[in-house]
């Protein structure tokens, strides 16, 4: 069984983003771009699931500009076997993802797919359950657990109330959550060792899917600013204060 | 042309922020219908009949509804949606589910979390974990989108609707509900609770978090947590309040052993009042905070358990 793990090139998330001027988006010149933690958590569980035998082949996938293969040779230098990245300079949407990425699946019919629940500069949330729609398959998201049986998952998932556990037919869409597990950092040798995995780049065109934009941003704003608070020296000026001045207690 | 909100409920009762939903799909422009599915959620039907603005309840009663799975909600949707403009429903873990299903099963775009309307076809939503806003247009002709519950006041149980049963869509047979394991709490829903205390790694250990359970009782609070917290075992996953957790603005939040990550930042910062308790005077939680302690947590809650 192969997996296909989609990764997107973010902001990296220690970096403080702000917004640009004209308010046409956020300043991304010269910011520290990276794989989005969630997608390093679904390529950790991909070469785990390969390590213990239940897959055979990992194949990272990321769509975007040129840039996109460094976060892709990152995939190859954590373990992943090959990377395909979809070359494009127009601003992707979730709905455009999902239709390239169902087009590389109908490429490369993997068993499974293992996407982030979330990128961290969006915070779309949407990318695996649209790829899930648009190939009928199930759906497990935000994993934080899954096995593989016969032509089964069975994946644990967290809810708004704890935790459930899910079986869905393969082949099936799983997006990882947080506790799914702790990603490996890539070692200087797989670094260089990932250099000459296959990276194969292909175009919208060749996929046959239109990726225009169906949303238009029409603005971006700073967030508003909350008014400043002040220090209590102690525990009865806090209870005072609460009381007496913010009337919460 | 209306707005579906579809409701998420426990049989009995609305939940996850479905009120809150009502409100948003209200502000968009025509009449609001809410769907009810589920097995035996008559009652359910009955709650949303009764929310302000609400003007028609469809109820779909069916086994394969009963676990709330995506796949079956998403096929019932996109079969009711030739009727509506808007399609609705709450940033829930529910919502955040089968939502993008519906979405691209129509071929439109889905608008996350949105925390204000500003017309029938367009929305602000936070990006970058709450650190820019963006106003976006959408030109589909159904708009899918999901609702921040902190961006709007639940509507309020004044209405009278009339609920007319409804065909069940397919049962599609691709996923099925192991079990659940839900934490069980007699404190309030941390995310519509009106006073949070939560804690961070400051805190040490799970045992220690006993020590907010206290403080929390005292006030009537729900209890949160930092990832940290969660990722350290020390409370279960549903406490974190974050980016990636769970948004909540109650009137009072209290966080102890917090440092202020924007991640957190991003789920708590709506909070009508603040409180910061940590004893790094530097740490960024009090750039925040409307009242900030510096001391010792292990000295500072018990004192404060003990004051209220
Ligand atoms: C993709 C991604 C998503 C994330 N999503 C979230 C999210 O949704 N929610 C979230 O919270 N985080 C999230 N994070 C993590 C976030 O970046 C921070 O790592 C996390 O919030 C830190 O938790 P903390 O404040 O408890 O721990 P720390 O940053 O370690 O802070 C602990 C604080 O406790 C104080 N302290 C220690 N001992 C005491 C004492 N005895 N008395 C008083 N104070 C004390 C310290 O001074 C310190 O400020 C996410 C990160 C990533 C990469
Ligand atoms: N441009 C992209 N290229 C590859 N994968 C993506 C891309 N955008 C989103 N994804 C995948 O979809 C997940 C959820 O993203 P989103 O729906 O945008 O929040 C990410 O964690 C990735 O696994």
């Amino acid at each position: 069984m192969k997996i296909l793990v989609p990764v997107k090139r973010v902001v990296d998330f220690n970096v403080k983003v702000r917004v640009k001027a004209d308010q046409s988006g956020v300043e991304l010149a010269n910011v520290k771009m990276s794989m989005n933690p969630f997608c390093e958590i679904a390529i950790e569980e991909a070469l785990r699931l390969r390590e213990a035998g239940k897959a055979t082949e990992v194949i990272a996938v990321s769509a975007g500009p040129a840039a996109c293969q460094e976060t892709l040779r990152t995939a190859l230098a954590m373990g992943a076997d090959r990377a395909i990245l979809v070359e494009t300079d127009v601003e992707l949407q979730p709905l455009a993802v999902a239709k390239l990425l169902k087009a590389v699946v109908a490429k490369e019919s993997p068993g499974l797919v293992i996407l982030g629940k979330q990128a961290i500069d969006d915070d779309a949330n949407q990318t695996g359950q649209m790829l899930a729609a648009l190939l009928d398959w199930p759906q497990a998201v935000f994993a934080s657990k899954v096995e593989i049986g016969a032509g089964v998952a069975t994946v644990m998932r967290e809810i708004d109330g704890g935790m459930e556990t899910v079986e869905v037919t393969m082949p099936a869409i799983v997006t990882a959550d947080l506790r799914l597990n702790t990603p490996r950092y890539a070692t200087l040798p797989n670094i260089m060792k990932a250099k000459k995995k296959p990276l194969e780049v292909l175009k919208p065109a060749d996929l046959g899917v239109d990726v225009t934009a169906r949303l238009k941003i029409l603005k971006v704003v700073e967030p508003g600013k909350r008014k400043a608070g002040v220090m209590v020296k102690d525990v009865a000026e806090l209870v005072d204060k609460l009381k007496n001045e913010a009337k919460v207690i | 042309m209306a707005a579906l909100v579809v409701a998420e409920h426990d049989n009995t009762q609305l939940k996850g922020g479905t009120a809150n939903a009502v409100t948003a799909a209200s502000q968009m422009g025509g009449e609001v219908h809410v769907l009810v599915a589920g097995s035996g959620a008559k009652a359910a039907a009955d709650a949303a009949a009764k929310l302000a603005g609400v003007t028609k309840v469809l109820h779909v009663d069916a086994s394969h509804y009963a676990g709330g799975l995506a796949e079956n909600f998403a096929a019932l949707v996109v079969g009711m949606a030739k009727d509506y403009s808007h399609i609705v429903a709450s940033a829930s873990a529910f919502g955040k589910g089968f939502m993008p299903r519906v979405a691209a099963l129509l071929d439109v775009a889905q608008v996350s979390e949105i925390s204000a309307v500003e017309s029938s076809d367009t929305f602000v939503r936070p990006i970058y974990a709450g650190s820019a806003f963006a106003t976006i247009q959408s030109s589909d002709a159904v708009k899918v989108v999901t609702v921040r519950s902190t961006g709007f006041e639940a509507a309020k149980a004044t209405g009278s609707a009339p609920v007319e049963s409804a065909a069940a869509g397919p049962d599609k047979q691709q996923s099925k509900v192991i079990s659940q394991e839900l934490t069980k709490s007699a404190r309030p829903e941390l995310a519509g609770a009106r006073r949070v205390v939560s804690g961070g790694r400051g805190l040490a250990s799970g045992e220690n978090f006993k020590m907010l359970e206290s403080l929390a009782d005292k006030l009537g609070a729900a209890i949160g947590a930092s990832r940290a917290a969660v990722d350290s075992g020390y409370v279960p996953n549903d406490y974190q309040v974050g980016q990636t957790g769970k948004i909540v603005a109650p009137e009072l939040y209290i966080a102890v052993g917090i440092s202020g990550a924007i991640q957190h930042l991003a789920g708590m910062k709506d909070s009508k009042v603040i409180v910061a308790i940590n004893k790094d005077p530097e740490a960024p939680i009090f750039q925040v905070a409307d009242y900030g302690l510096v001391g010792d947590l292990f000295q500072v809650v018990p004192e404060l358990t003990s004051k209220l």
